[in-house]
Protein backbone atom coordinates (compact mmCIF):
# COMPACT_ATOMS: atom_id res chain seq x y z
CA UNK A 1 0.00 0.00 0.00
CA UNK A 2 1.75 3.37 -0.92
CA UNK A 3 2.30 5.75 1.64
CA UNK A 4 2.56 8.65 -1.16
CA UNK A 5 0.33 11.51 0.02
CA UNK A 6 1.30 14.58 -2.45
CA UNK A 7 0.72 18.31 -1.04
CA UNK A 8 -0.82 20.59 -3.68
CA UNK A 9 0.10 24.42 -2.33
CA UNK A 10 -2.32 26.59 -2.79
CA UNK A 11 -2.07 29.69 -5.85
CA UNK A 12 -3.62 32.44 -3.64
CA UNK A 13 -2.02 35.05 -3.16
CA UNK A 14 1.04 33.93 -5.99
CA UNK A 15 1.57 37.23 -7.72
CA UNK A 16 2.09 38.85 -4.50
CA UNK A 17 5.28 37.19 -3.92
CA UNK A 18 7.92 38.02 -6.36
CA UNK A 19 8.68 41.64 -7.41
CA UNK A 20 8.58 40.00 -11.27
CA UNK A 21 5.50 38.83 -11.07
CA UNK A 22 4.13 42.31 -9.22
CA UNK A 23 5.16 43.82 -12.58
CA UNK A 24 3.63 41.63 -14.53
CA UNK A 25 0.08 42.80 -13.32
CA UNK A 26 0.71 46.22 -13.65
CA UNK A 27 1.40 45.83 -16.71
CA UNK A 28 -1.50 43.71 -17.26
CA UNK A 29 -3.92 46.20 -15.61
CA UNK A 30 -3.22 48.77 -18.30
CA UNK A 31 -5.89 46.89 -20.03
CA UNK A 32 -7.94 48.84 -17.56
CA UNK A 33 -7.22 52.21 -18.68
CA UNK A 34 -7.45 51.04 -22.14
CA UNK A 35 -11.12 50.15 -22.05
CA UNK A 36 -12.03 53.10 -20.36
CA UNK A 37 -10.30 55.40 -23.16
CA UNK A 38 -11.75 53.70 -25.57
CA UNK A 39 -15.15 53.88 -23.88
CA UNK A 40 -14.55 57.24 -23.81
CA UNK A 41 -14.31 57.23 -27.75
CA UNK A 42 -17.43 54.91 -28.03
CA UNK A 43 -19.21 57.60 -26.22
CA UNK A 44 -17.71 60.11 -28.38
CA UNK A 45 -18.60 58.77 -31.93
CA UNK A 46 -22.26 57.79 -30.77
CA UNK A 47 -22.41 61.50 -29.29
CA UNK A 48 -21.10 62.68 -33.21
CA UNK A 49 -23.88 60.33 -34.64
CA UNK A 50 -26.29 62.23 -32.96
CA UNK A 51 -25.93 65.77 -33.91
CA UNK A 52 -23.86 68.78 -33.35
CA UNK A 53 -25.14 69.84 -30.17
CA UNK A 54 -24.41 66.11 -28.75
CA UNK A 55 -21.07 66.31 -29.86
CA UNK A 56 -20.23 69.57 -28.72
CA UNK A 57 -21.58 68.74 -25.15
CA UNK A 58 -19.51 65.56 -24.81
CA UNK A 59 -16.36 68.17 -26.06
CA UNK A 60 -17.34 69.88 -23.31
CA UNK A 61 -17.39 67.19 -21.11
CA UNK A 62 -14.01 66.57 -21.86
CA UNK A 63 -12.72 69.89 -20.43
CA UNK A 64 -14.14 69.22 -16.85
CA UNK A 65 -11.56 68.62 -14.42
CA UNK A 66 -12.09 64.85 -13.98
CA UNK A 67 -11.93 64.82 -17.42
CA UNK A 68 -8.73 66.05 -17.27
CA UNK A 69 -7.22 64.18 -14.26
CA UNK A 70 -8.80 60.61 -15.75
CA UNK A 71 -7.04 61.23 -19.45
CA UNK A 72 -4.09 61.98 -17.48
CA UNK A 73 -4.09 58.80 -15.46
CA UNK A 74 -5.05 57.20 -19.03
CA UNK A 75 -1.91 58.49 -20.40
CA UNK A 76 0.55 57.35 -17.81
CA UNK A 77 -1.32 53.23 -18.01
CA UNK A 78 -1.53 53.79 -21.66
CA UNK A 79 2.12 54.93 -21.68
CA UNK A 80 3.12 52.15 -19.69
CA UNK A 81 1.52 49.79 -21.96
CA UNK A 82 3.28 51.10 -24.87
CA UNK A 83 6.66 50.82 -22.83
CA UNK A 84 6.25 47.21 -21.55
CA UNK A 85 4.70 46.31 -24.81
CA UNK A 86 7.28 46.97 -26.77
CA UNK A 87 9.75 45.77 -23.99
CA UNK A 88 8.28 42.38 -24.43
CA UNK A 89 9.18 42.07 -28.11
CA UNK A 90 12.06 39.96 -27.05
CA UNK A 91 10.01 37.36 -25.76
CA UNK A 92 6.74 37.40 -28.16
CA UNK A 93 8.02 37.88 -31.38
CA UNK A 94 10.28 35.51 -33.68
CA UNK A 95 13.67 36.24 -33.89
CA UNK A 96 14.41 38.54 -36.57
CA UNK A 97 17.81 38.00 -38.84
CA UNK A 98 19.87 40.41 -40.65
CA UNK A 99 22.56 39.41 -42.46
CA UNK A 100 22.10 36.04 -41.11
CA UNK A 101 22.83 37.69 -37.14
CA UNK A 102 19.75 37.29 -35.13
CA UNK A 103 19.23 40.92 -34.05
CA UNK A 104 20.11 42.11 -30.97
CA UNK A 105 16.89 42.37 -27.76
CA UNK A 106 17.97 45.92 -27.18
CA UNK A 107 17.91 46.40 -31.03
CA UNK A 108 14.49 44.72 -30.82
CA UNK A 109 12.90 47.09 -28.62
CA UNK A 110 14.69 50.34 -29.14
CA UNK A 111 13.03 50.13 -32.91
CA UNK A 112 9.54 48.87 -31.16
CA UNK A 113 9.85 52.01 -28.74
CA UNK A 114 11.16 54.05 -31.77
CA UNK A 115 8.13 53.15 -33.65
CA UNK A 116 6.35 54.04 -31.36
CA UNK A 117 8.07 57.51 -31.11
CA UNK A 118 7.50 58.47 -34.48
CA UNK A 119 3.41 56.82 -34.87
CA UNK A 120 3.27 59.57 -32.12
CA UNK A 121 4.81 62.24 -33.74
CA UNK A 122 3.68 61.34 -37.41
CA UNK A 123 -0.03 61.39 -35.52
CA UNK A 124 0.53 64.78 -34.08
CA UNK A 125 1.55 66.22 -37.09
CA UNK A 126 -1.29 64.85 -39.34
CA UNK A 127 -3.45 66.58 -36.91
CA UNK A 128 -2.05 69.51 -36.58
CA UNK A 129 -2.16 69.69 -40.83
CA UNK A 130 -5.75 68.53 -40.78
CA UNK A 131 -6.95 71.18 -37.68
CA UNK A 132 -5.14 74.52 -39.34
CA UNK B 1 -5.07 13.77 -18.75
CA UNK B 2 -4.44 16.64 -20.88
CA UNK B 3 -7.16 17.63 -23.69
CA UNK B 4 -6.57 17.55 -27.26
CA UNK B 5 -9.57 19.82 -27.89
CA UNK B 6 -8.52 22.37 -30.41
CA UNK B 7 -8.17 25.67 -28.87
CA UNK B 8 -10.19 28.60 -30.18
CA UNK B 9 -7.62 31.25 -28.69
CA UNK B 10 -6.07 32.34 -31.94
CA UNK B 11 -8.80 34.09 -32.69
CA UNK B 12 -9.20 36.22 -29.51
CA UNK B 13 -5.28 35.91 -29.19
CA UNK B 14 -5.10 37.41 -33.10
CA UNK B 15 -7.73 40.85 -32.04
CA UNK B 16 -5.91 41.31 -28.81
CA UNK B 17 -2.46 41.01 -30.71
CA UNK B 18 -3.48 44.22 -32.85
CA UNK B 19 -5.55 46.06 -30.41
CA UNK B 20 -2.05 46.38 -28.05
CA UNK B 21 -0.43 47.17 -31.79
CA UNK B 22 -2.83 50.33 -31.98
CA UNK B 23 -2.98 51.24 -28.26
CA UNK B 24 0.94 51.03 -28.19
CA UNK B 25 1.76 52.84 -31.28
CA UNK B 26 -1.17 55.40 -31.26
CA UNK B 27 -2.60 55.28 -27.38
CA UNK B 28 -0.24 57.40 -25.65
CA UNK B 29 -0.70 60.28 -28.54
CA UNK B 30 -4.61 59.80 -29.07
CA UNK B 31 -5.37 60.61 -25.15
CA UNK B 32 -2.89 63.78 -25.20
CA UNK B 33 -4.91 64.91 -28.02
CA UNK B 34 -8.62 64.00 -27.64
CA UNK B 35 -8.15 63.97 -23.34
CA UNK B 36 -5.84 67.08 -22.92
CA UNK B 37 -4.43 68.89 -25.90
CA UNK B 38 -7.76 69.46 -27.08
CA UNK B 39 -9.83 70.95 -24.24
CA UNK B 40 -7.26 72.80 -23.15
CA UNK B 41 -6.19 73.95 -26.11
CA UNK B 42 -2.76 73.08 -25.88
CA UNK B 43 -0.25 73.09 -28.71
CA UNK B 44 -3.08 72.23 -31.96
CA UNK B 45 -5.73 74.88 -32.82
CA UNK B 46 -8.99 75.19 -30.34
CA UNK B 47 -11.27 74.16 -33.36
CA UNK B 48 -9.29 71.01 -34.06
CA UNK B 49 -12.04 68.49 -32.84
CA UNK B 50 -15.03 70.44 -33.86
CA UNK B 51 -18.24 69.23 -35.35
CA UNK B 52 -17.13 70.30 -38.89
CA UNK B 53 -13.72 68.87 -38.89
CA UNK B 54 -15.08 66.03 -37.20
CA UNK B 55 -17.99 64.30 -39.26
CA UNK B 56 -15.48 65.35 -42.27
CA UNK B 57 -12.84 63.03 -40.44
CA UNK B 58 -15.70 60.38 -39.74
CA UNK B 59 -17.32 60.34 -43.64
CA UNK B 60 -13.73 60.06 -44.93
CA UNK B 61 -13.27 56.61 -45.45
CA UNK B 62 -9.65 56.31 -44.31
CA UNK B 63 -11.06 58.72 -41.12
CA UNK B 64 -13.59 55.87 -40.75
CA UNK B 65 -11.12 52.89 -40.64
CA UNK B 66 -9.20 54.82 -38.17
CA UNK B 67 -12.08 55.44 -35.81
CA UNK B 68 -13.56 52.20 -36.12
CA UNK B 69 -10.34 50.49 -35.76
CA UNK B 70 -9.36 52.36 -32.68
CA UNK B 71 -12.02 51.80 -30.45
CA UNK B 72 -12.55 47.90 -31.48
CA UNK B 73 -9.39 46.89 -31.56
CA UNK B 74 -8.51 48.67 -28.51
CA UNK B 75 -11.49 47.22 -26.87
CA UNK B 76 -11.16 43.29 -27.91
CA UNK B 77 -7.43 43.85 -26.63
CA UNK B 78 -8.39 45.24 -23.36
CA UNK B 79 -11.17 42.53 -22.93
CA UNK B 80 -8.88 39.62 -23.35
CA UNK B 81 -6.44 40.83 -20.95
CA UNK B 82 -8.88 41.50 -18.41
CA UNK B 83 -10.85 38.24 -18.86
CA UNK B 84 -7.45 36.60 -18.30
CA UNK B 85 -6.19 38.69 -15.53
CA UNK B 86 -9.27 38.02 -13.54
CA UNK B 87 -8.16 34.11 -14.01
CA UNK B 88 -5.07 35.15 -12.58
CA UNK B 89 -6.69 36.63 -9.55
CA UNK B 90 -8.55 33.61 -8.81
CA UNK B 91 -11.59 35.25 -9.85
CA UNK B 92 -12.91 32.23 -12.72
CA UNK B 93 -15.11 34.71 -15.13
CA UNK B 94 -17.36 32.28 -16.13
CA UNK B 95 -20.64 32.80 -18.36
CA UNK B 96 -20.99 36.55 -17.29
CA UNK B 97 -16.76 37.38 -17.29
CA UNK B 98 -17.14 36.19 -21.19
CA UNK B 99 -20.29 38.42 -21.72
CA UNK B 100 -18.62 41.50 -20.53
CA UNK B 101 -15.40 40.66 -21.89
CA UNK B 102 -15.97 39.74 -25.24
CA UNK B 103 -19.95 40.67 -25.61
CA UNK B 104 -18.79 44.26 -24.59
CA UNK B 105 -16.07 44.76 -26.93
CA UNK B 106 -18.62 42.86 -29.89
CA UNK B 107 -21.24 45.56 -28.85
CA UNK B 108 -18.73 48.17 -29.28
CA UNK B 109 -17.42 46.55 -32.68
CA UNK B 110 -21.36 46.39 -33.91
CA UNK B 111 -22.46 50.09 -32.62
CA UNK B 112 -19.01 51.51 -34.07
CA UNK B 113 -19.58 49.91 -37.66
CA UNK B 114 -23.70 50.97 -37.44
CA UNK B 115 -22.46 54.81 -36.28
CA UNK B 116 -19.57 55.26 -38.73
CA UNK B 117 -21.87 53.61 -41.54
CA UNK B 118 -24.61 55.68 -40.21
CA UNK B 119 -22.43 59.23 -40.52
CA UNK B 120 -22.63 58.44 -44.22
CA UNK B 121 -19.37 59.13 -46.48
CA UNK C 1 44.59 33.35 14.43
CA UNK C 2 41.31 31.18 13.58
CA UNK C 3 38.73 33.12 12.13
CA UNK C 4 35.53 32.22 13.68
CA UNK C 5 32.69 30.01 12.38
CA UNK C 6 30.11 32.13 9.62
CA UNK C 7 26.58 30.21 10.68
CA UNK C 8 23.89 31.02 8.34
CA UNK C 9 19.84 29.94 9.01
CA UNK C 10 18.30 28.01 6.80
CA UNK C 11 14.53 27.64 6.78
CA UNK C 12 13.50 24.57 5.24
CA UNK C 13 9.77 23.66 4.28
CA UNK C 14 9.45 20.25 5.63
CA UNK C 15 6.62 17.69 4.88
CA UNK C 16 6.52 13.79 5.68
CA UNK C 17 3.49 12.06 4.00
CA UNK C 18 3.31 9.72 6.32
CA UNK C 19 3.28 11.78 9.20
CA UNK C 20 2.54 15.33 8.15
CA UNK C 21 -0.88 16.92 7.29
CA UNK C 22 0.74 20.05 5.88
CA UNK C 23 4.05 21.27 5.21
CA UNK C 24 5.54 23.24 8.05
CA UNK C 25 8.67 25.23 8.73
CA UNK C 26 12.22 24.04 10.38
CA UNK C 27 15.10 26.55 10.88
CA UNK C 28 18.78 24.77 11.02
CA UNK C 29 22.13 26.39 12.00
CA UNK C 30 23.86 25.63 9.08
CA UNK C 31 27.96 26.45 9.66
CA UNK C 32 29.48 27.63 6.04
CA UNK C 33 32.76 28.36 3.93
CA UNK C 34 32.43 31.24 1.04
CA UNK C 35 32.65 28.29 -1.25
CA UNK C 36 29.26 25.96 -0.43
CA UNK C 37 26.73 26.10 -2.08
CA UNK C 38 22.75 25.99 -0.83
CA UNK C 39 23.13 22.07 -2.06
CA UNK C 40 25.95 22.04 -0.04
CA UNK C 41 23.85 23.15 3.05
CA UNK C 42 21.25 21.04 2.53
CA UNK C 43 23.78 18.13 2.80
CA UNK C 44 24.92 19.53 6.04
CA UNK C 45 21.64 19.28 7.62
CA UNK C 46 21.23 15.57 6.11
CA UNK C 47 24.47 14.73 7.20
CA UNK C 48 24.45 16.57 10.85
CA UNK C 49 21.07 17.92 11.82
CA UNK C 50 18.19 15.60 10.24
CA UNK C 51 19.13 12.87 8.27
CA UNK C 52 15.15 12.38 7.33
CA UNK C 53 16.00 15.38 4.74
CA UNK C 54 15.11 14.57 1.31
CA UNK C 55 16.17 16.02 -1.71
CA UNK C 56 17.08 14.94 -5.32
CA UNK C 57 20.83 15.74 -6.88
CA UNK C 58 23.27 14.24 -8.71
CA UNK C 59 26.28 15.97 -11.04
CA UNK C 60 26.66 19.36 -8.32
CA UNK C 61 27.55 21.56 -11.30
CA UNK C 62 24.08 22.49 -12.95
CA UNK C 63 24.05 19.98 -15.52
CA UNK C 64 21.94 17.15 -14.72
CA UNK C 65 19.10 19.34 -13.52
CA UNK C 66 18.12 17.64 -10.58
CA UNK C 67 18.60 20.19 -7.74
CA UNK C 68 16.10 22.83 -8.59
CA UNK C 69 14.42 24.43 -5.76
CA UNK C 70 12.42 27.80 -4.14
CA UNK C 71 15.41 29.50 -3.07
CA UNK C 72 14.04 32.58 -1.32
CA UNK C 73 10.66 32.40 -3.49
CA UNK C 74 13.21 32.23 -5.98
CA UNK C 75 13.55 28.88 -8.67
CA UNK C 76 17.55 27.96 -8.82
CA UNK C 77 19.61 25.25 -9.20
CA UNK C 78 20.72 25.02 -5.71
CA UNK C 79 24.30 23.56 -6.82
CA UNK C 80 25.40 26.65 -8.50
CA UNK C 81 23.60 29.14 -5.67
CA UNK C 82 25.75 30.42 -3.04
CA UNK C 83 25.46 31.08 0.78
CA UNK C 84 27.94 33.82 1.02
CA UNK C 85 25.31 35.62 -1.14
CA UNK C 86 22.97 35.38 1.28
CA UNK C 87 24.68 35.65 4.49
CA UNK C 88 24.01 36.78 7.23
CA UNK C 89 20.24 37.26 6.17
CA UNK C 90 18.04 33.82 6.77
CA UNK C 91 17.81 31.39 3.22
CA UNK C 92 14.45 29.93 3.08
CA UNK C 93 14.23 26.93 0.66
CA UNK C 94 11.48 24.99 -0.44
CA UNK C 95 10.45 22.97 -3.23
CA UNK C 96 10.25 24.22 -7.00
CA UNK C 97 6.35 25.77 -7.12
CA UNK C 98 3.56 24.57 -9.16
CA UNK C 99 4.50 20.83 -8.20
CA UNK C 100 2.57 18.53 -5.68
CA UNK C 101 5.76 18.00 -2.77
CA UNK C 102 6.25 14.14 -2.69
CA UNK C 103 8.53 14.69 0.69
CA UNK C 104 10.42 18.00 1.78
CA UNK C 105 12.00 19.40 -1.74
CA UNK C 106 11.22 16.24 -4.02
CA UNK C 107 8.44 17.26 -6.37
CA UNK C 108 5.92 15.09 -8.16
CA UNK C 109 7.29 14.98 -11.91
CA UNK C 110 5.07 12.57 -13.24
CA UNK C 111 2.99 14.87 -14.70
CA UNK C 112 6.11 17.39 -16.47
CA UNK C 113 7.41 13.57 -17.86
CA UNK C 114 4.07 12.72 -19.40
CA UNK C 115 4.02 15.90 -21.20
CA UNK C 116 7.74 15.45 -22.56
CA UNK C 117 6.40 12.23 -23.99
CA UNK C 118 3.40 13.50 -24.88
CA UNK C 119 5.14 16.26 -27.68
CA UNK C 120 6.80 13.21 -29.14
CA UNK C 121 10.16 14.68 -28.60
CA UNK C 122 12.14 12.67 -31.62
CA UNK C 123 12.39 13.03 -35.12
CA UNK C 124 10.27 12.01 -37.43
CA UNK C 125 11.46 12.09 -40.39
CA UNK C 126 10.11 13.70 -43.04
CA UNK C 127 10.23 10.92 -46.08
CA UNK C 128 11.40 7.20 -44.80
CA UNK C 129 15.47 6.75 -45.01
CA UNK C 130 17.70 4.47 -45.72
CA UNK C 131 21.14 3.71 -43.86
CA UNK C 132 22.48 3.74 -47.63
CA UNK C 133 21.87 7.46 -47.87
CA UNK C 134 23.95 8.06 -45.30
CA UNK C 135 23.50 10.59 -42.67
CA UNK C 136 21.48 13.97 -42.58
CA UNK C 137 24.13 17.33 -43.40
CA UNK C 138 22.85 20.50 -42.24
CA UNK C 139 23.97 23.95 -42.70
CA UNK C 140 25.24 26.23 -40.24
CA UNK C 141 22.15 27.93 -40.37
CA UNK C 142 19.97 25.14 -40.09
CA UNK C 143 21.90 24.10 -37.15
CA UNK C 144 21.59 27.72 -35.49
CA UNK C 145 17.76 27.74 -35.94
CA UNK C 146 16.95 24.78 -33.04
CA UNK C 147 20.21 24.11 -31.59
CA UNK C 148 19.65 26.82 -28.75
CA UNK C 149 16.25 24.87 -27.65
CA UNK C 150 18.88 21.48 -27.38
CA UNK C 151 20.26 23.00 -23.89
CA UNK C 152 17.53 22.05 -21.51
CA UNK C 153 18.29 19.80 -18.62
CA UNK C 154 14.66 19.02 -17.52
CA UNK C 155 15.28 21.09 -14.15
CA UNK C 156 11.78 22.53 -14.36
CA UNK C 157 12.71 25.84 -12.54
CA UNK C 158 10.71 27.31 -15.52
CA UNK C 159 7.42 25.35 -14.71
CA UNK C 160 7.71 26.93 -11.29
CA UNK C 161 7.96 30.37 -12.65
CA UNK C 162 5.07 30.04 -14.56
CA UNK C 163 2.27 30.80 -12.79
CA UNK C 164 -0.19 29.41 -15.65
CA UNK C 165 1.00 26.18 -15.04
CA UNK C 166 0.14 26.66 -11.51
CA UNK C 167 -3.18 27.66 -12.27
CA UNK C 168 -3.48 25.15 -14.87
CA UNK C 169 -1.25 21.73 -13.95
CA UNK C 170 -2.51 20.23 -17.50
CA UNK C 171 -1.15 23.23 -19.34
CA UNK C 172 2.21 20.96 -21.25
CA UNK C 173 4.49 24.26 -20.23
CA UNK C 174 7.77 25.77 -21.45
CA UNK C 175 9.89 23.06 -21.38
CA UNK C 176 7.60 20.78 -23.42
CA UNK C 177 6.79 23.24 -25.67
CA UNK C 178 10.75 24.65 -25.96
CA UNK C 179 11.32 20.95 -26.63
CA UNK C 180 8.95 19.94 -28.92
CA UNK C 181 9.95 23.79 -30.92
CA UNK C 182 13.66 22.16 -30.87
CA UNK C 183 11.86 19.29 -33.55
CA UNK C 184 10.04 21.37 -35.20
CA UNK C 185 12.64 23.96 -36.13
CA UNK C 186 15.05 20.97 -36.80
CA UNK C 187 15.53 20.19 -40.69
CA UNK C 188 15.66 16.59 -40.66
CA UNK C 189 12.57 16.54 -39.07
CA UNK C 190 8.58 15.89 -40.52
CA UNK C 191 6.61 16.03 -37.37
CA UNK C 192 5.28 19.52 -36.79
CA UNK C 193 1.83 18.80 -38.34
CA UNK C 194 1.68 16.01 -35.88
CA UNK C 195 3.08 18.04 -32.68
CA UNK C 196 0.35 21.00 -33.45
CA UNK C 197 -2.52 18.98 -32.15
CA UNK C 198 -0.85 19.59 -28.61
CA UNK C 199 0.18 22.78 -28.91
CA UNK C 200 -2.83 23.98 -30.49
CA UNK C 201 -5.05 22.21 -27.79
CA UNK C 202 -6.93 24.10 -24.96
CA UNK C 203 -4.08 22.99 -22.48
CA UNK C 204 -1.08 24.23 -25.49
CA UNK C 205 0.47 27.53 -26.23
CA UNK C 206 -2.51 29.84 -25.46
CA UNK C 207 -1.95 29.17 -21.90
CA UNK C 208 0.76 31.46 -21.90
CA UNK C 209 -0.14 34.75 -20.75
CA UNK C 210 3.81 36.14 -21.83
CA UNK C 211 4.92 36.65 -18.39
CA UNK C 212 8.23 35.75 -19.09
CA UNK C 213 9.78 34.41 -16.03
CA UNK C 214 10.36 31.13 -17.45
CA UNK C 215 12.96 32.61 -19.61
CA UNK C 216 14.21 34.36 -17.11
CA UNK C 217 15.01 31.57 -14.51
CA UNK C 218 16.29 29.00 -17.14
CA UNK C 219 19.92 28.21 -15.82
CA UNK C 220 20.85 27.09 -19.74
CA UNK C 221 19.20 30.10 -21.76
CA UNK C 222 17.10 28.09 -23.99
CA UNK C 223 14.30 31.52 -23.72
CA UNK C 224 11.33 28.67 -23.77
CA UNK C 225 9.15 31.95 -23.53
CA UNK C 226 9.97 32.95 -26.72
CA UNK C 227 9.80 28.87 -28.11
CA UNK C 228 5.66 29.34 -26.61
CA UNK C 229 5.47 32.61 -27.89
CA UNK C 230 6.71 31.75 -31.55
CA UNK C 231 4.02 28.90 -31.54
CA UNK C 232 1.20 30.83 -30.95
CA UNK C 233 2.05 32.33 -34.00
CA UNK C 234 2.71 29.06 -35.87
CA UNK C 235 -0.90 27.90 -33.84
CA UNK C 236 -2.47 30.79 -35.28
CA UNK C 237 -1.28 29.96 -38.73
CA UNK C 238 -2.84 25.98 -38.09
CA UNK C 239 -6.26 27.38 -37.00
CA UNK C 240 -7.01 30.38 -39.88
CA UNK C 241 -5.30 28.19 -43.04
CA UNK C 242 -6.06 24.50 -42.15
CA UNK C 243 -9.08 24.62 -44.37
CA UNK C 244 -6.82 25.90 -47.46
CA UNK C 245 -4.50 22.94 -46.68
CA UNK C 246 -5.62 19.55 -48.86
CA UNK C 247 -5.17 17.68 -45.82
CA UNK C 248 -6.93 20.32 -44.00
CA UNK C 249 -3.76 21.16 -41.56
CA UNK C 250 -3.34 19.36 -38.10
CA UNK C 251 -5.96 17.56 -36.46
Amino acid sequence: MSKRKPYVRSMDGWWKKNPYYVEYMIHEGTALFVAAYAITLLVGLVRLGQGEAAWNGWLEALKSPLSLVCHLVFLIAIAYHAFTWFKLFPLTMPPIMVNGKRLEPGVVIGSGWTAAIVAALALLGLVWRIAA
Amino acid sequence: MKTRKRSNAPIFWGLFGAGGMLAGLFGPMLVFITGIAVPLGLLLPANTMSYAKMLAFAQNFVGKAFIFAVIAFMLWHAGHRIFHSLHELGIHGGFIGKLICYGGPLLATVISAVVLLGLGF
Amino acid sequence: MSESQKVIEIEVLRYLPESDAAPHSEIYKVPFSDDMSVLQGAQYIKDNLDGSLTFRWSCRMAICGSCGMMINGIPKLSCETFIRDYYPNRITIEALANFPIEKDLVTDLSGFIEKLEAIQPYIIPKEPRTLEQGEYLQTPEQFNAYIQFTSCINCTLCYAACPQVGLNPDFIGPAAIALAHRYNMDSRDGGTAQRMELLASEDGVYNCSAVGYCSEVCPKHVDPGNAVNINKIEAAKDYFLRFLSPKGGSK
